[in-house]
């Protein structure tokens, strides 16, 4: 199962994979309309995106009254049926992780779909930060990154 | 709309009100953005001769049409009026993400006039714009500054402002964004503090569309690969892995790295204030402006003193400033400096130069050390950056004569002549003696000392995009003519002149044609800025300026280059200039001819 990784250490806070996944999936620029968001802690040097992780057992699933929200067992995503959805934002509130937003502007919900395999925020990214793949490894690299949160922060 | 928002907001700061405007699109077509528009907007709208720190100076921030798109490095927006320190055209250009913002909140620029009598801040939030008090952010530095104002405003909102120093309007102080980005010279922080303007705050929800999305992609595909493969700008390039720093061993190399005020043109210390030193002992990690995928900026540790911690580290420029024209070589307190002048607004090519003149004015006695309040002032001293640069941002002591910048000081002791600059603003750091290119490109530049309006670094030194002689004056009339005209359409479009290393005009061309849906050649696409610059010339001779400003330090012009290729030259400027006003179309004296103008359909104020 391939998802997308992210490497906060090699992000260099351009925000051009905000720009690249709202001009794909809506009609313009819009970072408020991104499904991946990134969060600068200027403090410590640090900037994080996050993005949906595709839960195993997704909160924002199970809240969803109208059953917009489906898992593909087979590649893993978490996909909205923007058709079913009423808006309602349970799922909003319900992911752990602020990875669901919802758009005042387009009146819809805001989730990464991962471009059907070829996530446009990972090509957009030189650096680094986010790659598409494969997921073994990936809590090796989760206790690498926490470290460094931890070196960072004890600094301040 | 595509590209532009089409809006554009009017501040009275005299009556508080607040208006909105359609952008006149004529003009949009003409000058497109950023510097080019913003020139044109206050060009049309003040009388070049009003003295810059008065009520009749205008403040303009202008964006350009991809500003917010993805376009590579395209995030950049440009502070535009009568410049405090040159008397001539003021504009600077920032990246960051306020001018994204901005244009997020639906604007392509904001235009102040007059002079609030409180002090005050803009704050825009998409459709509500209003003036809100700013008493109790007087007296904050750009840190703290920033800082509240995200916090009584919205949470992601983005901040331009000045510090203390643009409050005590030194004449050299900045307009500061993300607290650490500046629209760095001319003095167009004192603009904003005259007018007791402490800040703009813009969030905004909407999206930036363009007007061809199929072509629009296609050009700035084009143009991101280039940049990946390039090996200045892309991945693993210079910038990327060194910083603009990068450059100071290439031009110490080239024993073209002026040292201590310009008394030699090679530093003995280099190495330790060279972008590998800093990424070895200092680098924290890169960051980017917003959309930029080069990525020079660098995040620093300072180890040590009261700025303990993680912080913006020095440009090419602030490194040599504060380092090889000071004599110094001591990376850390080169690191402070840089960053006090990023806390209190103050740009560090003026700060460093301005010492650096002033310490040889210590060293040949014309300054005494009561002046200094009974301490010297030596080439060397790394200890004196710091404090130096802390007293001129709050203007105390001694540090209220550097806050005029090096010309008036020097001026003040009697020896204008020791002072590296052009048009009262200091050259940066390339010597005009060992790249005759640059000597051309200072002398002519429309706002005064500047490496940023026509960078024949590049061909001269670095090779790009071919490789000319620095030591030859034949062809650097035309090159820079091209360099000029060139970058006055890189800086409308608020793109970063650094994409130039790796895009030419074709490609930027390509990608302004699909923001805007210009049906422009090329040729047309060059054409703007050459407009831009005949523009701000004229601003300048109707300012007062004559072929005499185009001119360059006595040092530069007589005192030979000691050491290495250049030894014995001098900056041959009599000869290239002549062929730079011909190259341009201008009489011998420098004046766009009426044929000229009509050509560029530029119209004459009468």
């Amino acid at each position: 199962m391939k998802g997308i990784v992210i490497s906060p250490e090699k992000c260099t806070d351009c925000r051009l994979c905000e720009l690249a996944c709202s001009y794909t999936k809506t009609d313009g620029f819009n970072p408020k309309d991104s499904a991946i968001s990134v969060l600068s802690f200027d403090e410590v040097g640090l900037q994080v995106p996050m993005t949906c992780l595709q839960c195993e057992d997704p909160h924002c699933m199970t809240v969803c009254t109208v059953n917009a929200i489906t898992k593909d067992e087979k590649t893993g995503l978490v996909k909205v049926d923007h058709d079913k959805c009423i808006g309602c934002k349970m799922c909003v509130s319900a992911c752990p992780f602020g990875n669901m937003t919802y758009s005042p502007r387009l009146k819809q919900v805001i989730k990464c779909d991962l471009c059907e395999g070829t996530p446009q925020c990972v090509a957009i990214c030189d650096t680094g930060a986010l790659e598409f793949k494969e997921l073994d490894g990936f809590l090796k690299k989760k206790q690498y990154i926490a470290g460094q949160f931890k070196e960072a922060f004890e600094e301040v | 709309m595509r590209g532009w928002t089409g809006k554009l907001i009017r501040v009275n700061l005299s009556t508080q009100s607040i208006k909105l405007e359609d952008l006149n699109m004529d003009d949009a077509k003409k000058y497109i953005g950023g510097r080019g528009l913003g020139s044109k907007i206050l060009y049309d709208e003040i009388d070049p001769k009003i003295d810059a720190l008065s009520e009749e100076n205008k403040l303009i921030f202008m964006t350009g049409p991809m500003t917010g798109t993805y376009a590579s490095c395209a995030g950049r927006f440009n502070v535009i009026a009568k410049a405090p320190l040159t008397g001539t055209i003021g504009a600077a250009n920032s990246g960051g993400h306020f001018g994204p913002e901005l244009k997020f909140a639906g604007y392509d620029g904001i235009i102040f006039e007059g002079k609030s009598e409180k002090p005050v801040y803009l704050y825009i939030n998409d459709d509500e714009i209003e003036l809100k008090d700013a008493s109790h952010l007087w007296g904050k530095n750009v840190f703290e500054t920033t800082d509240a104002l995200v916090e009584e405003t919205s949470e992601g909102a983005r901040v331009a402002c000045i510090g203390t120093a643009g409050e005590k309007q030194v004449l050299f102080s900045t307009v500061m964004n993300d607290k650490d980005r500046a629209a760095g010279r001319s003095g167009l922080g004192a603009v904003m503090g005259y007018k007791n303007l402490k800040a703009v705050v813009a969030k905004g929800t909407n999206s930036i569309g363009v007007a061809d999305n199929t072509a629009f992609q296609k050009a700035v595909l084009d143009a991101r690969n280039k940049i990946r493969k390039d090996p200045i700008s892309g991945i693993g390039g210079g910038l990327a892995t060194y910083g603009t720093q990068v450059l100071a061993n290439i031009l110490n190399e080239a024993h073209s790295f002026p040292t201590r005020n310009s008394q030699d043109t090679v530093f003995e210390g280099t190495e330790n204030i060279s972008g590998e030193y800093l990424t070895e002992n200092y680098l924290v990690r890169n960051k980017a402006c917003f959309a930029c995928n080069i990525g020079c900026g660098r995040v620093i540790k300072i180890p040590d003193g009261k700025y303990k911690g993680i912080v913006a580290g020095p440009e090419y420029e602030a490194g040599w400033s504060f380092g090889a024209a000071c004599g110094v070589d001591n990376m850390n307190e080169i690191d402070k400096a840089n960053h006090v002048c990023n806390m209190y607004g103050m740009d560090p090519i003026t700060m460093g130069s301005t010492i650096a003149c002033a310490m040889e004015l210590y060293e040949k006695g014309y300054i005494t050390k009561e002046d200094l309040g009974g301490k010297e002032l030596k080439f060397g001293d790394a200890n004196s950056l710091l404090e130096w640069t802390e007293k001129t941002a709050v203007r105390d002591g001694f540090g209220d004569i550097l806050a005029l910048g090096s010309y008036r000081m020097a001026e003040n002791y009697g020896h204008p002549e020791l002072s590296m600059s052009v048009k009262k603003q200091e050259m940066p750091a390339y010597d005009g003696r060992a790249i005759q290119g640059m000597a051309l490109s200072y002398a002519t530049s429309n706002r005064g000392g500047c490496h940023v309006r026509g960078y024949l670094t590049s061909p001269e030194i670095l090779g790009v995009p071919e490789k000319t002689d620095p030591l030859v004056t034949e062809g650097k009339a035309d090159l820079l003519k091209i360099f000029q005209d060139l970058t006055g359409l890189v800086d409308s479009s608020d793109i970063c002149l650094f994409t130039t290393f790796a895009l030419g005009l074709p490609e930027i061309s390509a990608m302004l044609r699909g923001a805007t849906g210009l049906d422009y050649s090329d040729e047309d696409m060059l054409k703007v800025g050459e407009r831009i610059w005949n523009l701000e010339k004229m601003f300048n001779l109707e300012a007062g300026l004559s072929k005499e400003d185009d001119m360059l330090p006595p040092r530069i012009l007589n005192e030979p280059v000691k050491s290495g290729p250049a030894k014995g030259k001098v900056a041959e400027l009599d000869v290239m200039l002549e062929e730079y006003y011909q190259t341009r179309g201008w009489t011998e004296d420098g004046l766009p001819t009426e044929e000229k103008l009509k050509e560029l359909a530029i119209n004459k104020r009468l």
